[in-house]
């Protein structure tokens, strides 16, 4: 009786074997939505492209817990709508290991109670301030805009402005009518309160607008020492443009404009650029602090080039790069894919990624806000290696990065 | 059939619906299924006005906005259960159908159709700048975490609230059909000044139907906010909602009830499944090309289909 | 509010130049939905189909995009001919155009801008011309020749194509075959040919519209969108089949839209367009120059 049950236990611990040697084959699924098609398309296959880059990185290196690692993503069209679908889909039909967010706070929102509700453990890429909400204790932010993303994002605009001498007093807030644009605005106008400056003008366009040069003119009408500006691409091409067609006198112009951090708009406005101040999430100026991220972006640049997605890579791929670095940190740190124990980790400890050292505070977001704040100068012609080169970027904020100090008034440095 | 029954029937056939889908366990099935009946709120209404009248709306967005805005609207005021914000939606919608109908009705059926593209980028301007609705910045409404009736997920309730408009939808659309408004509304469609000449009351049946079409539109609307938990006014005005309100009872055929239904549940799958499977840009081809299709080989539509095969059936060989 | 001479003229001249922008987007439809009661909803399509177009000249040979598409019109008349003959075998023949065409053009509306994203991706595109960024100064009155050239060129198609319609043999026939067909059969002309060459003329105007589009503000598949409601409030506005009407309508449109981003603010001005579209809809529905 007793060999009977040695050999039934020794059956079953084989059989126990070959299951769980099955189950480690299975490649480890991440899910995620992202933006192929629609508005922001451009920034979400630049990210595709990063996390497919990681991806290989981490299966040539042997996969994670032993398993080689599966991106499984559909195209959500830059449509909240199609979010809780594609969620849903990839946690109960496809049923994936782990999932991160699409790009942008329209399609994070929307996936939030889903992973409320199953408890995941969820990574998202630049959303604006979208935890303040739901305070979701899972909830993480790639973006460094700092635990309080609106302020943290506008910091250093206003911070380099109130270093002018003689102190600025006005200020002029104008932006798009769309979610980041407006989130945007509202950090704005609490930095104007702390900072003590009037609000001379405060408007908002649609974001169809075609031509700029009405708005350009009713803000110089009221004579700003400031002009703090949130767009998104086609609309920062046109203001960048207005401006210069009217000849925008002020101190500082710029801050929020999403755009001239990718190649088509650095390539095309050129020149138009000089003098401008705005945010960047990475520059060639800076590259001694983020060692192996040329690595990363030679490799990006390549592919990019081929899909015709942003050849310069400067704005999300990092992130979205450095992004999948801390789940794979966390992974092989606790030793699996409890979405609780990840969490836990995530909360508690210092990342080491290609963007550098990353922490995250109480509700997610970044505990120390880190986005560039940079002035652009002598830029010449419209070619694209002048950019991937040191020289035409100064970077002015924060502190541990700043290669220079600001030049004003804009109109002199136009030029 | 009569009317009652048919309504009686449809009534069960919901419950059977929402019965049978306890037994599903993935949440997958309850989100792209909210998405179908969503749409087949959609087609029905605009085919009331658009099929049985022929007055073509291009606007279908615009009230469907303010159904998921009039729910943002008293969720921020006073957080009132979800059926008082579904009547609520249901009702302003109405009155906004009203409201444009007396205004552009008078018109030729083109301008009408114009004025409708108008009013809806009139409408989506409004909202842009209503701060309390949340504007640009957008709106976030939170699902309540104790979810009514036991039901295990939120979407779960709002799947089964759509089962019951859908089929209200299509009881209120063939209703219309049978009654002595739908043979109005048909004259007025074949040829309004025949239709005057002959004693047809036409504007008040042409205000009726758009009324009716806006009311039903903008009871789609309504559970949208939770749907998604985050509404701003590029999503609740988007394109695809005046497309497929449009492209489904065309799609289904036009004359019936079942035609947009039809239409919805083929274009709605068909939509849902590429959405998850063909990860790109050939989604968006997939549908043009169905459209095309569709149009120029069956212009009546499926029922159109339907009927012909009946027809030659009925003549014999 | 005070009323500066230099920001109210100012507010004139970027109304008008952009308002003649706005008419070379119009014109097509005022040729294919004015005249010819064609819906065709795919036009915003084309003109960013004759943006890439433009643009793929340009980032290859350093050409003008303008010069571009004024070149290759003939390709895109061509074009037109071709989608006319399709839509009146499927549609007009059978006698169910307006709404199955409007379908069928919405399907088409896709399928481009599919197109142009699987052949040139989703980033957008701009040109850089040798005028972008120069801006002449008259006193006080700015002219940023990125605008100020599409005017010129605009307005210039605009009054070329009326010209034809209204000097020549065959654009009289257009204008005739919108009024009555019967008499324009009996008279010996085909009408079917005359709507092909005035459908196919209206493709060619996006053409050139396209290139326009891409010299004022970068440009990405999906923009297209964003043009329908205009094109055809600028077409209904200035009134039906009336080339000085829909050149009038974009004026107008383009004149309540500078205004109103220079001293109300910028977010109400589509409302403030469309809504004059609604007032003259109520009160003059044939539009303002048409019959």
């Amino acid at each position: 009786m007793r060999k009977l049950t040695l050999w039934l236990s020794a059956g079953l611990a084989l059989l126990l074997l070959a299951a769980s040697v099955h189950a480690q084959q299975q490649p480890l699924k991440i899910g995620f939505g992202m933006s192929l098609t629609g508005p922001l398309a451009g920034n979400g296959k630049a990210a595709l492209i990063s996390m497919q880059i990681w991806a290989e990185d981490v299966n040539a290196r042997g996969g994670l817990l032993g398993r080689k690692v599966e991106l499984v993503y559909y195209d959500d069209q830059t449509n909240p709508s199609t979010v809780p679908s594609i969620y849903n889909k990839l946690l109960d039909v496809d049923k994936v290991d782990l999932v991160v967010s699409g790009y942008g706070t329209n399609v994070i929102a929307p996936a939030m109670p889903i992973m409320m509700q199953r408890n995941m453990t969820f990574m998202a890429l630049f959303g604006l301030n979208v935890n303040s909400k739901f305070n979701y204790d899972r909830y993480f932010q790639i973006m460094p805009a700092g635990p309080e993303p609106a302020i943290g994002w506008t910091q250093g605009f206003f911070d380099v402005a109130m270093t002018l001498n003689p102190r600025p007093q006005t200020v002029a807030l104008v932006g798009a009518d769309a979610e980041y644009p407006a989130l945007a605005l509202e950090g704005a106008r609490a930095q104007a309160k702390r900072t003590g400056l009037k609000i001379v003008y405060d408007k908002s366009y649609p974001p169809n607008t075609v031509d700029f040069s009405p708005i350009v003119r009713a803000i110089q009408a009221t004579n700003p020492d400031l002009v703090f500006l949130a767009s998104y691409p086609p609309d920062s091409a046109g203001m960048v443009r207005a401006v210069n067609e009217v000849g925008l006198k002020t101190r500082m112009f710029g801050g929020g404009l999403v755009g001239t951090q990718f190649a088509a708009l650095k390539t095309q406005l050129g020149p138009l650029l000089n003098g401008m101040v705005n945010y960047e999430a990475y520059t060639p100026e800076v590259a001694a602090k983020f060692p192996f991220l040329d690595q990363f972006l030679a490799k990006y640049q390549g592919r990019a080039v081929k899909e015709g997605v942003d050849p310069l890579g400067f704005y999300l791929p990092p992130y979205a790069y450095a992004m999948m670095q801390v789940l794979e940190q966390a992974i092989k740190a606790t030793g699996g894919l409890d979405q609780a124990k990840l969490a836990d980790y995530m909360h508690s400890y210092e990342f080491d990624t290609y963007v550098g050292k990353v922490r995250f505070a109480k509700n997610g977001e970044w505990s120390i806000p880190r986005m560039l704040t940079v002035q652009y100068h002598g830029v010449n012609g419209n070619d694209l290696e002048q950019w991937m080169k040191p020289g035409h970027v100064t970077v002015l904020a924060p502190g541990d990065y700043k290669t220079g100090t600001v030049l004003a008034p804009y109109q002199e440095n136009r030029k | 059939m009569r009317n009652r029954t048919f309504a009686a029937l449809a009534f069960l056939v919901a419950i059977a619906v929402i019965a049978a889908s306890r037994f599903v366990s993935n949440d997958y099935f309850f989100s792209a299924a909210y998405t179908v009946l969503q749409f087949i709120i959609l087609a029905t209404a605009w085919n009331i006005l658009g099929g049985y009248t022929g007055y073509v709306n291009f606007g279908s967005a615009a009230f469907f906005a303010v159904g998921a805005y009039t729910t943002v609207f008293l969720y921020k005021a006073a957080q009132p259960p979800l059926p008082v914000m579904i009547a609520a939606g249901t009702v302003v919608a109405g009155l906004l159908g009203l409201m444009v109908g007396y205004l552009t009705l008078r018109m030729r059926g083109v301008f009408f159709a114009i004025a409708t593209l108008a009013l809806a980028v009139v409408l989506y301007t409004f909202v842009l700048n209503w701060d309390y609705v949340g504007g640009a910045r957008g709106a976030y409404i939170l699902q309540p975490r104790l979810v009514p009736f036991g039901l295990p997920r939120y979407v779960h309730l709002l799947y089964a609230a759509m089962v019951l408009m859908a089929v209200l939808a299509l009881v209120v659309a063939r209703a219309i059909e049978t009654s002595f408004i739908g043979r109005g509304l048909a004259a007025i469609r074949d040829d309004e000044v025949a239709a005057e000449c002959a004693g047809v009351p036409t504007l008040r049946l042409k205000l009726f139907s758009a009324t009716v079409s806006g009311a039903l539109m903008g009871m789609a609307g309504t559970t949208f906010p939770y749907y998604l938990s985050y509404v701003e006014p590029s999503a609740a005005f988007n394109l695809s909602y005046a497309v497929n309100s449009i492209a489904m009872p065309l799609i289904g055929g036009m004359t019936s009830w079942l035609g947009p239904l039809i239409g919805a549940v083929l274009l709605g799958s068909v939509q849902q499944v590429v959405q998850v499977t063909v990860s790109s840009a050939w989604n968006l081809l997939i549908v043009g090309v169905l459209l095309v299709a569709f149009v120029t080989l069956a212009p009546n539509g499926i029922m159109g289909w339907i009927d012909a095969w009946r027809h030659r059936r009925r003549r014999g060989p | 509010m005070e009323f500066p001479t230099a920001l109210v003229l100012n507010a004139i001249v970027a109304g008008l130049l952009l308002g003649g922008f706005y008419a070379a987007v119009s014109v097509g439809i005022s040729i294919s939905f004015g005249m010819l009661d064609v819906v065709n909803i795919a036009h915003p399509a084309f003109i960013i189909l004759g943006s890439y177009v433009a643009y793929s000249f340009n980032d290859r040979m350093g050409v003008d995009p303008i010069v571009v598409s004024i070149v290759l019109s003939p390709l895109f008349f061509a074009f037109g001919l071709l989608l006319y003959r399709i839509y009146y075998q499927c549609f007009e023949k059978r006698g169910q155009e307006s709404l199955r065409g409007l379908a069928f053009f919405f399907g088409i509306l896709f399928i481009t801008e599919v197109v142009l994203v699987l052949v040139f991706g989703v980033d957008y595109r701009l040109v850089g011309t040798a005028y972008s960024s120069t801006t002449l100064h008259l006193g006080a009155v700015d002219f940023p020749l990125r605008l100020a050239v599409p005017f010129v060129v605009a307005v210039t198609m605009v009054v070329c194509v009326q010209l034809y319609l209204s000097r020549t043999f065959f654009g009289r026939a257009v204008l005739a075959v919108a009024q009555d067909q019967l008499a324009l059969r009996l008279m010996g002309v085909n009408p079917i040919r005359v709507k092909e060459f005035a459908f196919a003329l209206s493709i060619a105007t996006a053409g050139v519209a396209g290139a326009l589009l891409i010299v004022i503000q970068p440009v990405q598949p999906a923009i297209g969108r964003e043009y329908i409601g205009l094109v055809f409030a600028v077409c209904v506005l200035g009134g039906m089949g009336s080339i000085w009407g829909t050149l009038l309508g974009a004026l107008i449109l383009g004149l309540a839209e500078s205004f109103t981003s220079t001293f109300f603010g910028p977010s109400w001005a589509p409302a403030v367009s469309f809504g004059i579209l609604l007032a003259a809809l109520a009160f003059k529905p044939s539009g303002l120059l048409g019959r």
